[in-house]
């Protein structure tokens, strides 16, 4: 919310007071008695001294959970040794707590991390000379924390790409091959594997053939994508076949880059690990949990 | 249903009716399609009566959909939102803060100058409000009352200065962001507010801690010293030391040494060292505009060895949006070439991936070039390498350039470089090709003596390349360095000769130039040539080339028509050229603030606040103080002593002691001048003084201002027969003032004479006692053009108990600095007393204004008259500068402001100069504006004397004569300002102003018009 351009609200705490984000319920509510999604409250969030957290908070089921998110930023170049690699993490929350509840969160290893950035919630102090995070919640989910784990330590990358793709000057044909592998994934499946390439603009088409996933070539945009999903390291997917050039213009100086997507569950790559979470200043005991995922984030395969 | 446009009027009266009924639900239904409609873009204005009846709606969501209503439509029913009016003024006194602040909001939205009192006295009211949620509000509404009508700026600012004050979070950020819309300037209103503005900036809303920080960082450079002074003055020696000549360099040392010894080693401020501690934090937000904020400061603030913290900072806002990273990778370029080994270890975070849209691996590759040195070349180079064969061709243009760069600026990879540019030159991308060459020809042009193996192999290329720019860029280099291939070049240009006709224009050219430049220096084999290639271009069709080949014809082939020039053909064509210069393009960019809008543009948004350079000398530290310093409290004692004296309620003054009478409430102001004016002895123009306590007390303590709220209460509860004593002793001043009205000498009347004879109402004659006196210095300064010399008065003979000052502007530079303007002062002792030790004490310069005092006058005997010169340097701003003038018994407080006219000096420049300069001072830079000349101001003589007499300017000579032109420059930067004068038919006339200095311009349009208009 603006007033003469300056922001007065950015808080989505506040803004959700002053209007309701849509729900189904709500919309049907609304449509019966002709009721809107404004609030009617005047939204007294604003004033408090915690001014994301909205007050007389009220939940029958107590919970707070939190997920470690982190993604591999790398660049391989073309014969699968890393160029740069770095990972960004990230602890989103969903915190449903009656009240005021004062958190704190400790890890197991809190040294890893390189360089953080916090949710305005969270006690700077406390963290400058404890490594602990102290705060009174946001009601809902937010953000807690992101954090960078540097280039110097050494990353892990999970997956491994086999590419040959060549143009032959002579022909209008090229040959096109992608086999991805797992490599160190701390015994966790790689799942929700998805490849795209960006095709040069001579390529007309392609006839390729999947061992397993759907793949697609849009012949306007150029655009290769190959949802591969799990990989199976018994059975590694690959995709084989060939490419159709455009007769007549010499061959494609420049090969395309490969970029990948991929999941994995239960795994902070970084080897980051929530020690423990404490509730103080409310009385009931609330329910926690804590989840781990590893994804890709700028994922690129030169070639 | 929107194509039915008829019906639109229709439903218009359906609306109508909806509002007009019982039922909310039938008003919620209306108001949501009216605001749909606005939303679209529709005109709903003829709905206004209809909807505005609503305000006094009970319904909250009606209530606020009406006011949605009103911002947008009060301005055009002016008259009918006056209406809505006493709606707003009861919503101001309701119990309920957050009702009282939405009120305030809007009624500060509605744009109708009528109201301006009203808002005026609404936001000073919520300015002291309980609720500090109202008081942000009002601190809000204060830009919104100043758009709408800057007359209020010094009541805003009193509010401004009392919200400053303000100890909660919520108010900081939004009285910081009115003080930077209203007054930027008063860095003044700071000092006694920045320790508590740094110790709460951590927990300030985040949009307010972008305002505040940005607002410190400018305060930090008007008051601190540069923590880099000494290494910078290291590092220059340095480089001499590289650069220089080895004699010029002892001198260099020498002089050096001694000014480093002279300075005193750098100790940082105490509180210079608090806002680089409190800010650090925020680096940690996850706002990114936070820690661009927090960057920019330390960049501009910190000491060199702490400036790389910002570093990881900003490496990980890259990871954001790209409008994020645009922003960001733009600074850090800017930063980079600055600060290099900052970014160092993030280098391969600036690597590009495929996907980074254009700007952003253009910028990328900027950093990197930027972070290139001896020992990460390798690395740099190979990722070059693979940027080449990208898709994106903008990119890889760039990308080329960058290697260009790498090579100028790292000698030892020139030849890998070269080389590797060499290769390629066979690529088939057009675009690669010629870009390639362009900058080899660049490279070559350094050390062409080197590589004639190079030379050599561009020109069997021309076998295969056939990009226009690329094959004219070779044939180019061929012709320059052809003694370096005195076998091929002839060779190349019989193959060029042969393919003559079928080559682009661009070609043709340089073909022809080729063959001039070989005939000049191995006539013997390619005399022929030469001649066949310019028979060829003879009957080209392109008419450029034809004249071309005349033109180079007559200068080379001599004849015994031939000309002059004849002799100077081989100068002409094989002069030394000078090698360009590769570099970056934000090189120079870190004259605008990091993280403005200006900087990201590289020109300067209106709006934007020049960041100034740090100060030579400190400014005295303890105006931060928040006790009442020393000197405060002498002189006010002083000044109190001087109060109890005087006959003033004096029961009431007993008790209430020392400190009530140094608070100065805007009631007791006015009491206070009235008796002083009723007391001659001490008329001494005291107001002026009260004002001056105002700021002091306004700066006292917490303590002082809990007595102040303390003693309010008690004024509150004084009986009703002194405050009746009170408003009459007050009534009985006034008649007094007005009975003696027609020798009033108060201040304010004063300084309402002297706007008065600034707008040239009254203007005396020239002062006698100046003599006109030309000095023409080593400068390119003319010495002013003498018109009318105008006086102004500084102090006059009442208020000053006999003693008048007078001071103008001399027009004469200043000895010994020539960036103060010169101020002549006289002062007459009107007395029958002697006074003695005259002086100017306590200047108060604003941020950046210097004031060079005169000698201070012994003595001066009844009668008698002195003039002495005094040095102002105005920093190019039309702020007054404010100092006292002492003698032996008494303090006068006043202020010289100087027209913007005296803030120039004269140059001297030719008619082409001058054109020369307009042209470079187009865009904002040029005011317009259309002048009516009356009957008498007509001639040549009336109007160069008009304009000199408003400004300090010099005439340039002008060929035209009907047209006039003046040109100077401001005293303290140096920045041209030119005037035109243009007469058109009749009394019709054209004034234009270029000057980098926009408000100076204007103001200077606004006082020629008004002079001419004379």
């Amino acid at each position: 919310m603006l007033d003469n351009g300056f922001p007065l609200a950015t808080e989505s705490n506040i803004l959700k007071e002053l209007i309701k984000p849509p729900t189904i319920l709500r919309t049907v509510v609304n449509t019966i008695t002709g009721s809107t999604n404004v609030g009617d409250q005047l939204p007294t969030g604003q004033l408090s001294v915690v001014p994301w957290r909205r007050t007389g908070v009220k939940y029958t089921n107590n919970e707070a959970y939190f997920d470690v998110i982190e993604e591999i930023d790398a660049i391989i170049d073309k014969s699968g040794s890393t160029i740069t690699a770095e990972i960004q993490g990230v602890i989103d929350a969903c915190v449903k707590l009656t009240g005021m509840p004062d958190l704190t969160l400790s890890f197991m290893n809190p040294r890893l991390l390189d360089d953080v950035s916090f949710h305005p919630c969270v006690r700077f102090k406390r963290w400058e000379s404890e490594r602990i995070l102290s705060f009174i919640p946001p009601d809902g989910n937010f953000r807690l924390l992101s954090y960078h784990v540097s280039a110097q330590n050494l990353v892990a990358i999970p997956v491994y790409v086999k590419h040959n793709i060549s143009f032959r000057d002579s022909s209008s044909l090229g040959r096109f091959e992608i086999t991805v592998g797992p490599k160190q994934t701390m015994g966790k499946t790689v799942e929700g594997v998805m490849v795209t390439s960006q095709m040069p603009k001579g390529v007309l088409n392609m006839t390729l053939t999947p061992s397993q996933g759907t793949h697609i070539f849009d012949p306007v945009t150029k655009l290769l994508s190959w949802d591969v999903g799990k990989i199976n390291p018994q059975k590694l997917p690959s995709l084989k076949g060939s490419m159709t050039l455009q007769a007549g213009t010499s061959k494609p100086d420049e090969n395309p880059t490969i970029n990948l997507q991929f999941k994995i569950q239960q795994l902070a790559i970084s080897g980051l690990k929530v020690n423990r979470l404490d509730m103080y200043g409310e009385k009931y005991k609330p329910f926690k949990g804590i989840k781990y995922m590893t994804k890709a984030g700028k994922f690129q395969v030169r070639t | 249903m929107g194509f039915f446009f008829p019906m639109v009027w229709y439903r218009h009266d359906d609306l109508k009716e909806m509002l007009d009924s019982n039922k909310d639900s039938l008003k919620l239904e209306a108001m949501k399609r009216i605001v749909a409609m606005i939303a679209r873009g529709k005109n709903a204005s003829d709905l206004f009566p209809a909807v505005v009846k609503n305000v006094a709606c009970k319904n909250i969501e009606v209530k606020k959909l009406v006011y949605v209503y009103l911002v947008r439509y009060a301005e055009e029913q002016q008259d009918l939102a006056l209406l809505s009016i006493s709606t707003f003024q009861r919503g101001l006194k309701d119990p309920n803060q957050l009702i009282r602040a939405s009120a305030l909001r809007v009624l500060s939205s509605i744009r109708v100058p009528i109201i301006v009192p009203i808002m005026m006295l609404a936001i000073k009211e919520a300015a002291s409000d309980m609720s500090p949620y109202v008081r942000k509000t009002a601190a809000h509404a204060i830009p919104k009352l100043y758009s709408l009508d800057s007359d209020q700026k010094d009541q805003l600012i009193e509010v401004i200065e009392k919200l400053l004050a303000d100890k909660t979070t919520l108010v900081a950020g939004s009285v910081v962001m009115a003080f930077e819309e209203v007054c930027p300037e008063r860095i003044d209103l700071i000092h006694k507010n920045y320790r508590k503005l740094c110790n709460l900036l951590i927990d300030v809303e985040e949009w307010g801690q972008v305002v505040i920080i940005n607002m410190l960082t400018r305060y930090a450079r008007t008051q601190f010293l540069s923590p880099n002074q000494n290494e910078s003055l290291l590092e220059e020696s340095a480089e001499k030391a590289f650069y220089g000549s080895e004699d010029e360099d002892a001198k260099d040392a020498k002089a050096e040494a001694a000014s480093l010894a002279k300075r005193k080693p750098y100790v940082m401020d105490p509180d210079h060292r608090l806002l680089l501690r409190n800010t650090k934090p925020l680096l940690q937000s996850r706002n990114a505009a936070v820690v661009m904020a927090v960057a920019q400061l330390y960049f501009h603030l910190a000491p060199k060895a702490e400036v790389g913290v910002i570093a990881k900072a900003l490496v990980r806002l890259l990871r954001s949006h790209s409008e994020v990273q645009y922003v960001v990778l733009q600074n850090v370029a800017t930063m980079s070439i600055k600060r290099r080994g900052m970014f160092e270890p993030y280098l391969k975070s600036f690597y590009i991936r495929s996907t980074d849209p254009t700007q952003i691996k253009i910028l990328k590759l900027e950093v990197l070039t930027n972070l290139a040195n001896e020992t990460n070349i390798s690395t740099i180079l190979r990722e070059f390498q693979t940027y080449i064969r990208s898709m994106d061709k903008d990119f890889v243009a760039a990308t080329i350039q960058a290697i260009g760069r790498c090579a100028t600026n790292i000698g030892k990879v020139r030849d890998t470089c070269l080389n590797g540019l060499v290769q390629l030159l066979s690529n088939r991308d057009e675009l690669v090709v010629a870009e390639s060459v362009v900058v080899i020809k660049k490279l070559l042009q350094m050390q062409p003596a080197q590589h004639s193996e190079i030379i050599k192999h561009m020109a069997k290329l021309t076998d295969n390349i056939q990009v226009p720019m690329a094959r004219a860029s070779i044939l180019w280099l061929i012709g320059e360095y052809c003694e370096h291939v005195p076998k091929i070049a002839p060779d190349v240009l019989r193959k060029m000769a042969k393919s003559f006709t079928n080559e682009e224009d661009i070609v043709k050219l340089q073909v022809i130039n080729l063959a001039a430049k070989l005939y000049l220096t191995n006539s013997k084999q390619s005399k022929l040539l030469t001649q066949y290639v310019l028979n060829l271009a003879k009957y080209d069709q392109n008419y450029d080339i034809r004249d071309r080949a005349r033109f180079i014809r007559q200068l080379i082939v001599p004849t015994e028509k031939s000309g002059a020039l004849n002799k100077y053909a081989k100068k002409l064509f094989l002069a030394q050229k000078p090698a360009p210069i590769l570099e970056s393009s934000f090189k120079d960019r870190d004259h605008f603030q990091l993280g403005s809008l200006s900087h990201l543009l590289n020109t300067k948004a209106v709006g934007y606040q020049e960041l100034p350079d740090w100060p030579d000398e400190a400014p005295d530290p303890s105006v931060r103080n928040v006790e009442v310093p020393e000197w405060t409290k002498c002189t006010s004692r002083e000044k109190r002593k001087e109060k109890v004296e005087k006959p003033f309620y004096s029961d009431s003054e007993g008790e209430s002691g020392p400190t009530e009478s140094a608070d100065s409430e805007p009631e007791s102001v006015s009491e206070e001048s009235g008796s002083s004016s009723s007391s001659s002895s001490s008329s001494s123009g005291s107001e002026e003084e009260d004002e001056d306590e105002e700021e002091g007390s306004g700066d006292l303590s917490e303590e002082e201002e809990e007595e102040e709220g303390a003693k309010k209460a008690k004024k509150k509860k004084a009986p009703q027969g002194r405050k009746g004593h009170a408003e009459t002793s007050s009534e009985e001043a006034s008649a007094s003032e007005s009975s003696s009205s027609g020798s009033d000498y108060g201040s304010e009347t004063e300084a309402k004479q002297r706007k008065a004879v600034r707008a040239g109402a009254s203007r005396s004659p020239i002062p006698p006692w100046h003599p006109p006196h030309r000095s023409l210095g080593p400068s390119q300064l003319l010495s002013p053009a003498f018109g009318a010399v105008r006086t102004y008065e500084l102090l006059h003979r009442m208020a000053g108990e006999g003693l008048s000052v007078e001071y103008c502007f001399s027009r004469r530079p200043f000895p010994g600095d020539p960036h103060m303007v010169a101020v002549q002062i006289q002062i007459s002792n009107n007395t029958d007393a002697e006074v003695k030790s005259l002086r100017v004490s306590e200047p108060k310069p604003l941020s950046g204004m210097r004031i060079q005092e005169f000698p201070e006058i012994e003595r001066l005997a009844p009668g008698d008259t002195v003039s002495v010169v005094m040095g102002i340097d105005f920093c190019d701003s039309t702020q007054a500068a404010n100092f006292q003038l002492c003698t032996h018994t008494r303090h006068f407080y006043v202020s010289i402001q100087p027209p913007v006219g005296e803030l120039m000096a004269p140059v001297f420049m030719s008619e082409n100069e001058f054109k020369k300069e307009q042209g470079k001072l187009m865009g904002m830079s040029e005011i317009t504006e259309k002048v009516t000349l009356p009957e008498k101001c007509r001639s040549d003589h009336a109007i160069v004397q008009q304009v000199t007499s408003a400004a300090n300017v010099g005439r340039v000579p002008c060929g035209a004569d009907n047209e006039y032109r003046f040109a100077a420059k401001t005293v303290t930067s140096g920045s041209l300002v030119l005037i035109t004068l243009e007469r058109r038919e009749g009394a019709a006339a054209q004034l234009i102003v270029n000057s980098e200095k926009m408000v100076i311009g204007t103001m200077l349009v606004k006082d020629i018009v008004q002079a001419l208009a004379q």
